[in-house]
């Protein structure tokens, strides 16, 4: 049979569901070893919410890796100024954050993740014409310029805000639990959890439903043919930098406001988790993304209730793991 | 007849190798112009170079008298260039209908040109929704040709488009080539296909070393089978 004389359907491409359905296996694989069903529910929204602001710092950065092969190991900056900056609305609005309001409290919270997003992603614009752009295609130089350009903003936030840890106080409305039978449920990390749903539903509307989010899926996979079609894929990677940047300053604050602090080199101590996370998802898969992000902080949660001393290493095990299963990540989008 | 695409002493350097050495060769407007040669003769990258996907390191190419050797590929592109290259590059993440979308620059999908792409392809409409990775290779290349023809371009290059697929799919795209040129289009084509090759071509260009080693019109290398054999190694008889 030729092609011209095809059969009425093609056979339905398999659909890969096994990476979704890791992070459910982990967690009820836990259960029984946790003993405590109160215990497992904390530890188990406790990763969720780790996990989705892990994504939303990550989520980016993916795109960068996979849309333009640039290694920016200066993610971790954005990180850090995101945070930074939303302390310029936090700090002089205490009160307002310390009302007994959730209005007050998000009318204070919402400008400030604005104003997060707005700086970082105005950094990414600096960031990809100064550093990246002299050095597109040299893999040894993006890594030279981009973890200088991490030390620089690190020191330039120490410069400008001294060298101490800044306290960043939750508001008032999110703190404490939601309180269900014996089990506590943090109002904090269910916000956190929603957040990082409704970025996660953007992206993937805007990935999947818009012409922009077609030629971003496009040219992470052949960015050659995009560019063949009349497309300028430099423009289109400057405003995935730029929204890449933007999210991480957005995942920055909430990190900050989840720690109750920020400090310069808070980007530097989570770049090495970002990179895992979008390794193990494969470069430029957003879906992968998500799911390593989960599956990382689950990670984190669990082995550091079972087992205190794999905590520091628990992470690295996870990747290489993955990695021996699916060499390119779970979702293997580029070919790189 | 004036001639759309002109190169004129073109020298394309792919890192410390130098793949062509000053070719000089004009396409005529509205007419198909086969480029042939024995595989590493340089036909892919003198494609390639005209689509500015590799720089010209020398030399002059100019698209309706614009010179465009200092253009970078989407603006070549914006032009009216269409390309298939010889890997088709679908996107196999995306259905077919989103492949042709992205293709469409200038707006929505015309209905009625989606017809007309439909009468030769019709695997194209029956698998719309379907991802292009599922696709077999005869569709795929389907797809490739369908994207680059589904808005009206100026001149459209095409490597090696009928490069391992069953007969029933050559003819079908011999019958769309034929019918794209007739609607205006001017086509520079890369065949190994002697067949196709004159079924197709007005004009006929052959490549070795890099250099245009002969030129002329198609009918005339077709009915000499000395000179096919000097220049080809082979002769169209013989092949089909």
């Amino acid at each position: 049979m030729t092609d011209l004389a095809a059969p009425a359907a093609l056979p339905k491409p398999r659909r890969d569901i096994l990476p979704v359905l890791l992070p459910v296996i982990l967690a009820l694989a836990m259960l029984p070893l946790i003993g405590s069903a109160s215990s497992w529910v904390t530890l188990t929204v406790a990763s969720l919410a780790m996990g989705m602001m892990i994504f939303i710092m990550a989520s980016g950065l993916t795109l960068v890796f996979g849309l333009m092969d640039v290694l920016n190991f200066g993610h971790g900056a954005f990180i850090s100024v995101g945070a930074y900056a939303a302390t310029l609305v936090l700090l002089p609005l205490a009160p307002y954050v310390q009302a007994d309001s959730l209005w007050l409290n998000l009318a204070v919270l919402a400008p400030a993740a604005v104003l997060s997003m707005a700086v970082s992603g105005a950094l990414g614009l600096v960031v990809e014409r100064v550093l990246i752009l002299p050095v597109y295609g040299q893999h040894l130089k993006q890594i030279l310029m981009t973890t200088g350009g991490l030390i620089v903003a690190e020191q330039a936030l120490y410069a400008l805000w001294g060298p101490q840890i800044i306290p960043l106080p939750l508001p008032t409305s999110l703190r404490g639990s939601f309180i269900i039978g014996d089990i506590a449920i943090a109002k904090y990390r269910l916000l956190a959890m929603l957040v990082g749903l409704i970025v996660f539903a953007g992206i993937q509307l805007v990935l999947n439903r818009t012409k922009i989010g077609l030629l971003i899926r496009a040219g992470v996979e052949n960015r050659e043919m995009v560019e063949a079609l009349g497309y300028r894929i430099r423009r289109l990677f400057l405003g995935v930098f730029m929204t890449g940047s933007g999210l991480a300053g957005l995942g920055g604050v909430m990190w900050a406001l989840y720690r109750e602090q920020v400090h310069a080199s808070m980007g530097n101590d989570l770049t090495v988790l970002v990179f895992i996370v979008v390794i193990i998802g494969g470069l430029g898969s957003i879906g992968g993304c998500f799911i390593g992000a989960l599956l990382v902080a689950m990670v984190a949660n669990y082995g550091g209730f079972l087992v205190p001393k794999l905590a520091l290493v628990s992470n690295i095990l996870l990747m290489v793991a993955v990695l021996m299963w699916r060499p390119r990540g779970l979702y293997a989008v580029t070919s790189r | 007849m004036t001639d759309l695409l002109t190169l004129a002493g073109v020298h394309t350097h792919i890192g410390r190798y130098h793949i062509l050495h000053g070719i000089d060769f004009a396409v005529p407007e509205g007419q198909s112009t086969m480029l042939l040669g024995r595989n590493g003769a340089g036909k892919t990258t003198t494609l390639r170079t005209i689509m500015g996907l590799w720089q010209a390191s020398a030399g002059r190419i100019s698209l309706d008298g614009q010179s465009i050797e200092h253009s970078a590929t989407p603006d070549i592109a914006r032009l009216g260039v269409g390309y298939v290259p010889e890997s088709m590059a679908v996107f196999s993440d995306l259905t077919v209908k989103e492949n042709l979308i992205l293709a469409a620059r200038d707006g929505p999908l015309d209905d009625s040109r989606l017809e007309w792409i439909f009468g030769f392809f019709p695997a194209l409409r029956r698998f719309w929704l379907s991802r292009a990775g599922s696709l077999s290779g005869g569709q795929k290349q389907m797809l490739s040709i369908a994207r680059a023809i589904v808005e009206p371009r100026k001149l459209l290059l095409i490597d090696e488009p009928t490069k391992g697929l069953a007969p029933a799919i050559v003819v079908a795209l011999i019958e769309c080539f034929a019918e794209v040129k007739r609607r205006g289009a001017t086509i520079l084509l890369v065949e190994q296909n002697f067949h196709a090759a004159r079924e197709l071509g007005d004009k006929v260009l052959v490549m070795d070393n890099g250099m245009i080693v002969h030129r002329g019109e198609m009918a005339a290398l077709a009915t000499d089978v000395a000179l096919q054999e000097r220049l080809l190694g082979l002769s169209l008889e013989t092949h089909q």
